[in-house]
């Protein structure tokens, strides 16, 4: 693979996927010392499949996140300020504090929103992909949902339409194997996710979704057939949250509610997609150590200006409570 | 207005508004079950297939993806109109409706917006039983961020339903099929009746008779019999059921100081409650008689005749209600 893409592209990749971990590891500090109260569900470990995935898609694309959507906002190209503004609930936030961290919004980038109820934005997804197929625009929609997903219902109302319609749409499951905190053992017969898609007659892959390369090829390849009017596409992206479900640690009341099993973590630990790039950059001489340490640098003093920017940032006035309930 | 009218029907009237607004704004389509066919949604649809194939399109029964297609289309860029034949199917949309459309606009702090038209048919009567009869405007009117209209009148049909379209905000438009086939003189060029504006179908001194979808053409022809008996009742038609044209109610109620208001609703927590509500929070000191709700009872709609002849309220018990108001 190392010579099918250029040097900018595999950079990218990489700044995107140290982007999204520094933000997420920022956030640790200030919720722990609850400078907001606004649950966060960090992406830490996933964002081989936002950085793959927002690589793979034009400006002009559409995503639908979910209540863990951090990565995929700054994949697509939502602001980092506006995102830390949005997390204190300020009004210079990506939604002026109205939505907090689960609710982001970059319309202007094609990031159309993000919700945490499960299986909630996937026919949202479905409707700009039919939107696309109706004015003929080419737009491909991408529609990002976890492995808790597939027990709602609306995901297979919405595969059978979108394979009925051949709608431009990417189904996304990251599935990190846990959906909050019931293992997918307790929650399906079996794990093949990607499956589900198949009697729809919906191509569906499953990737690895560790390996940043994989999943941009899986999404690049994806991304075509929706354009060519070949879609839907199913991706079944595995993965690990190496954070608590919510916050850094799934304490609850002092106790330490996380039951993933130790061994587990630990081998997830080394499949930690940020370092496996990093190695592939380097043995390819891609990159040195030195461009790499820039690259931190440099994100490092991105993300402290926009704490800078949030914690300056006023807070949405009082009077302006119901103020964007409708639209006048 | 010196408009050039022709007489049309209710459903078509709803046909001549979808027809003008499809030619008018090609960002306009008409989505949900039966739109094909007069089986589901009555004349409403006819001929629009033949004129917009890529824009009126016919459904699997999936109300929950497909409302939420419509929303996720409305998000970007498109205006669709969404058809429940029956809105007791409805239910099944409520994430959509009130998770996703209803919050959208506030939750991105201005950001985004739905221009979606969610439009339920209620089906009283025809011994239909309790899961084919239900009217659950009440339900919506609840929901901050979505606007309910309840047109009784061919007019009003199209005047609401091309508003519904051009507003940039989740309307539910809900009608009756007890109105399909009252007539009356429609202008045929494209008008829109403002959503929020209430009207009055009689004017009168003595009592202020509020009557909303259906029950608007029951108080009038209870208003026209109270005449005969020197009762002199000014008729309003709610038109918009959220937001309530208070303004319009007040001015009559401060003439009338006694009000009765007959709903399709039930009872409890519903759309007469929250206007006696209102009435009370307003007039609390100048009202010459407690405020009467007609309403259903707080009960499911039976199957057998001689039930539902006791269900709906009629004629008869508006004249008694009123005349028993003023003490006669």
């Amino acid at each position: 693979m190392r010579n099918m893409y250029s040097k900018e592209t595999l950079v990218n990749l990489h700044k995107s996927m140290v982007r999204i971990r520094f933000s997420e590891e920022s956030l640790v500090e200030p919720i722990l010392n609850e400078e907001f109260k606004c649950p966060v569900h960090l992406y830490t470990g996933q964002e081989a499949i936002a950085a793959g995935v927002g690589a793979a898609l034009s400006d002009e694309d559409y995503i639908f996140g979910t209540h863990r959507s951090h990565g995929h906002y700054l994949a697509k190209g939502g602001g980092l300020k506006e995102m830390i503004a949005e997390i204190y609930g300020k009004d210079t936030g990506c939604s002026r504090g109205r939505g907090g961290s689960m609710h982001l919004y970059s319309p202007e980038k094609g990031f159309c929103g993000s919700a945490p109820i499960v299986a909630g934005t996937i026919s949202l997804a479905l409707g700009s992909a039919l939107a696309s197929s109706i004015r003929k625009d080419r737009r491909v929609t991408v529609s990002f949902f976890g492995d808790g997903a597939a027990g709602e219902g609306v995901l297979y109302e919405s595969l059978n339409f979108a394979a009925l319609k051949k709608l431009p749409i990417i189904f996304a499951c990251e599935n990190n194997l846990y959906s909050t905190h019931l293992p997918i053992r307790e929650c399906r017969p079996n794990d093949n996710i990607y499956q589900i898609a198949e009697p729809f007659g919906i191509e569906s892959h499953r990737i690895d979704g560790n390996d940043v390369l994989q999943v941009y090829e899986a999404a690049k390849n994806a991304v075509q057939q929706c354009r060519n009017n070949q879609g839907p596409v199913f991706l079944e992206f595995m993965t690990y949250r190496m954070r608590g479900h919510v916050g850094p640690n799934d304490k609850i009341q002092e106790k330490q509610t996380d039951i993933r099993p130790k061994a587990e973590i630990k081998k997830w630990e080394k499949k930690n997609p940020i370092e496996k790039f990093r190695r592939y950059l380097l043995e390819n001489n891609i990159l040195e150590e030195k461009d790499l340490n820039r690259i931190e640098r440099e994100i490092n003093e991105e993300i402290a200006d926009a704490y800078l920017f949030a914690k300056e940032s006023p807070h949405p006035l009082k009077n302006e409570l119901i103020k964007y309930v409708f639209k006048n | 207005m010196s408009l050039k009218t022709k007489k049309l029907q209710y459903s078509l009237a709803i046909n001549e508004a979808l027809r003008q607004m499809m030619e008018h704004d090609d960002t306009v389509f008409l989505l949900g079950q039966g739109v094909k066919s007069p089986w589901y949604v009555g004349n409403t649809a006819q001929g629009l297939l033949d004129k917009f194939p890529e824009r009126v399109i016919d459904t699997p029964v999936s109300e929950n993806a497909i409302t939420g297609a419509a929303v996720g289309a409305a998000i970007a860029g498109m205006r669709p109109v969404v058809v429940h034949p029956r809105m007791d199917f409805m239910l099944y949309a409520f994430d959509p409706i009130i998770n996703q459309a209803a919050n959208w606009h506030y939750m991105s702090g201005g950001n985004s917006t739905v221009p979606v038209v969610i439009w339920g048919i209620i089906n009283r009567g025809g011994e239909q039983a309790a899961q084919h009869s239900q009217a659950l405007h009440g339900l919506f009117s609840h929901i901050p961020g979505l606007k309910v209209v309840m047109p009784s009148t061919p007019y009003d049909a199209k005047g609401l339903m091309v508003a519904a379209i051009k507003d940039d905000n989740p309307v539910v438009f809900i009608d009756d099929r007890w109105l399909y086939d009252i007539k009356e003189e429609v202008p045929e060029e494209l008008y829109s009746v403002p959503i929020g504006k209430g009207i009055i179908r009689k004017p009168g001194k003595d009592v202020t008779l509020v009557g909303i979808s259906y029950m608007a053409h029951i108080a009038l022809k209870s208003a026209i019999a109270l005449e005969e008996d020197g009762i002199d009742v000014e008729v309003i038609d709610l038109r918009t059921i959220k937001p309530i044209d208070t303004e319009l109610l007040f001015k009559s109620i401060k003439k009338t100081r006694r009000v009765v208001i007959a709903d399709v609703g039930w009872k409890t927590c519903g759309v007469a409650a929250e206007l006696s509500a209102l009435i009370n929070e307003n007039f609390f000191n100048s009202l010459k008689s407690q405020v009467i709700r007609l309403t259903l009872p707080d009960a499911p709609a039976p199957a057998s005749r001689n039930l539902e002849e006791a269900y709906y309220p009629k004629e008869e018990n508006i004249i008694l209600t009123v005349k028993k108001m003023l003490g006669n």
